[in-house]
């Protein structure tokens, strides 16, 4: 195994973490300074190209969309929710997925079985096809996508939790510790789970960047966040008509889109090497 | 039958029985009265029992699962009720084409992803090596439908070379049978292009990973000692035995796969199982999409087995009744 230096030494990892903070930065920041609201003189600020100024001398970075609206402001209104739902659904993810994962690893025998069986089941179930049933059968909402992305997205971390935690049962360490009295509880938050953090914590950045997309897909369908709220995928829905007279309407929220996706690959590769070389 | 086939066959049928549950389960518990959504506001209350009569809602829940398990295995979803007509006759004209359109981008992607990723692993250029795979990461990450819309936006709006709707032309009917192949491949060519060009990437950097892992391993040196060539040692021995995790892989992303078609579907009004579903829910026609959730569960389970069988013919050591068994 090479030898690997500390995180923040990873050049392509560190790049990552900075675009993921800045995208994070500017999607508190920039909603505060303008909201991307429609202006009084619709007709005149209509389909601004990039760098235009509008009739009060005002400068669109990313020109305007059809109602007017700026879509510089606009891409980080919906990057507030698009981040946050990635957020917030591999939280539930991450919490699911350690459960059931400790849990198979500790009790071990048919408990593990049955747990690592389900596991297997629900990773053979298209996301998107239960996301397109849910959608039929209740009417759609930025909570329902959260929830459901969150359930459907534990798998990986509990197969890698499963795995991980039963290699580290049998390490001098863990057994040092149950002798001092550690209980389950202690012994999984205290000891265990700092050794296995690189890798579940690269699973849960690559299900940040899939919770994003699986998201932006489902706006973009007009199946997930609804309208006035805008996440990214509605924004590249709204740019689908005007691909051809205002191609920066629908490019500007998918290129922001690829970019955090890619961010998240190059953290959690760098978290991995990190992983692997313990 | 060898030990894993079994267990393979029996997984694969508890996820099929599993999807076919799950959607029962959903549809009785999502609100709102289904026979009031097909009748709609104006219906009266011995229209709405008559109905809940004939369509059997009226009868325990037990027994209305037997029949719905009972109608499943035999093909049968009920009518749809956007459009009138039965269900299975819907699907068994969508499923040949996401069908077609998920095995050709597959094979596409695996046999350009392999080929890069083994050119990149045997690559003494690190800068291109670099180049390449932040390439591929990149197209790795764009979401299905933002990368058909830009390619939309350049090969069919600003360079005019290829359609972007549909399968056929509208005068396909009166072509010729090589007209009719090159109308059919035209319009192919940018939904295969958006799955391929996301998917290879995914292929490259696994082969390209493995193979790097083997680039020093005993047999490859004595494969090169004795002699063999270069490009037949990387094939035969380094590609080979970097193979295997490939084709799991491959089982792996099948899902994924049908996801992204869902989306190109979508977007390129592809005449398949996605667009069916996409339309149907839409609609809130609940037949038609409960039905193609189960069908496209049966087709990635299906490529799950496919995929295993496949890793068994590729890496003999899997085969049971060797020498560990």
């Amino acid at each position: 195994m090479a030898e690997t230096g500390p995180l923040w030494d990873d050049r392509p990892a560190m790049t990552g973490f900075a675009i993921l903070a800045a995208c994070a930065l500017l999607a508190v920041v920039a909603p505060m300074v303008s909201n991307g609201s429609m202006p009084a003189d619709v007709v005149a600020s209509r389909f601004l190209p990039p760098l235009a100024r509008d009739t009060h001398h005002v400068i669109h970075l990313l020109g305007t969309d059809r109602l007017g609206r700026d879509v510089w402001s606009r891409l980080w209104a919906g990057a507030r929710i698009s981040l946050s739902v990635g957020l917030v659904t591999m939280a539930i993810s991450l919490v699911i997925g350690v459960a059931v994962g400790a849990t198979a690893a500790f009790a071990g025998g048919a408990i593990a079985a049955i747990l690592l069986g389900l596991t297997d089941f629900a990773l053979g179930v298209p996301r998107v096809v239960l996301l397109l049933l849910l959608a039929a059968l209740w009417p759609p909402s930025a909570i329902q996508v959260v929830a459901v992305l969150g359930i459907t997205g534990w798998m990986p971390i509990a197969r890698l939790v499963h795995a991980d935690v039963r290699a580290q049962l049998g390490r001098p360490y863990v057994a040092g510790a149950v002798t001092l009295g550690a209980g389950r509880l202690r012994l999984l938050g205290a000891h265990i789970l700092p050794h296995i953090a690189p890798p579940v914590l690269a699973a849960v950045t690559l299900g940040i960047g899939n919770a994003i997309t699986l998201e932006a897909g489902l706006s973009f369908l007009g199946l997930g966040v609804q309208p006035p709220a805008a996440s990214w995928g509605s924004l590249i829905s709204s740019g689908r008509d005007t691909v051809v007279n205002a191609p920066w309407v629908g490019l500007a929220p998918g290129v922001a889109l690829v970019l955090v996706v890619v961010s998240c690959t190059l953290v959690a590769d760098g978290l991995q090497e990190r992983g692997r070389g313990e | 039958m060898p030990r894993g086939a079994v267990l393979g066959l029996v997984r694969a049928i508890a996820v099929i029985f599993g999807v076919v549950t799950l959607t029962f389960v959903l549809l009785h518990l999502a609100p709102g009265d289904p026979v009031q959504r097909l009748l709609g506001p104006a219906a009266t209350t011995a229209q709405a029992s008559a109905i809940r009569h004939s369509m059997g809602l009226d009868r325990p829940i037990e027994a209305q699962y037997l029949t719905w398990l009972g109608h499943v295995s035999h093909g049968d979803f009920g009518t749809s009720i956007a459009t009138g007509r039965r269900v299975g006759a819907l699907l068994s004209d969508a499923w040949p084409a996401t069908a077609a359109l998920v095995a050709l981008s597959l094979a596409l992607t695996y046999v350009i992803g392999i080929a890069v990723g083994a050119w990149q692993a045997n690559s003494r250029s690190r800068s291109l090596d670099g180049a390449v795979t932040t390439g591929a990461v990149a197209f790795n990450a764009m979401p299905a439908y933002w990368l058909a819309l830009v390619l939309v936006m350049v090969f069919t709006y600003w360079l005019r070379l290829l359609p972007a709707f549909g399968a056929s032309g509208l005068d396909a009917e009166y072509l010729s049978w090589d007209g009719r192949i090159a109308d059919r491949l035209r319009h192919l060519a940018l939904p295969l292009l958006t799955l391929t060009l996301i998917g290879f990437g995914g292929t490259a950097r696994f082969v390209r990973a493995s193979m790097r892992d083997l680039r020093d391993a005993p047999f490859l040196v004595v494969a090169r000692a004795k002699g063999v060539g270069s490009m037949r040692t990387i094939v035969r021995h380094q590609l080979r035995n970097a193979l295997v995790p490939v084709v799991t892989l491959l089982g792996l992303s099948l899902p994924a796969f049908f996801s992204g078609t869902v989306f190109v579907e979508s977007v390129f009004a592809w005449p398949g199982v996605g667009q069916l579903m996409v339309q149907g829910v839409q609609a809130r026609d609940y037949p038609v999409v409960m039905a193609a959730a189960t069908v496209s569960a049966v087709l990635v389970v299906v490529g799950n087995l496919a995929a295993e069988a496949i890793g068994e013919l590729v890496d003999p050591r899997s085969r049971s009744g060797g020498i560990d068994g």
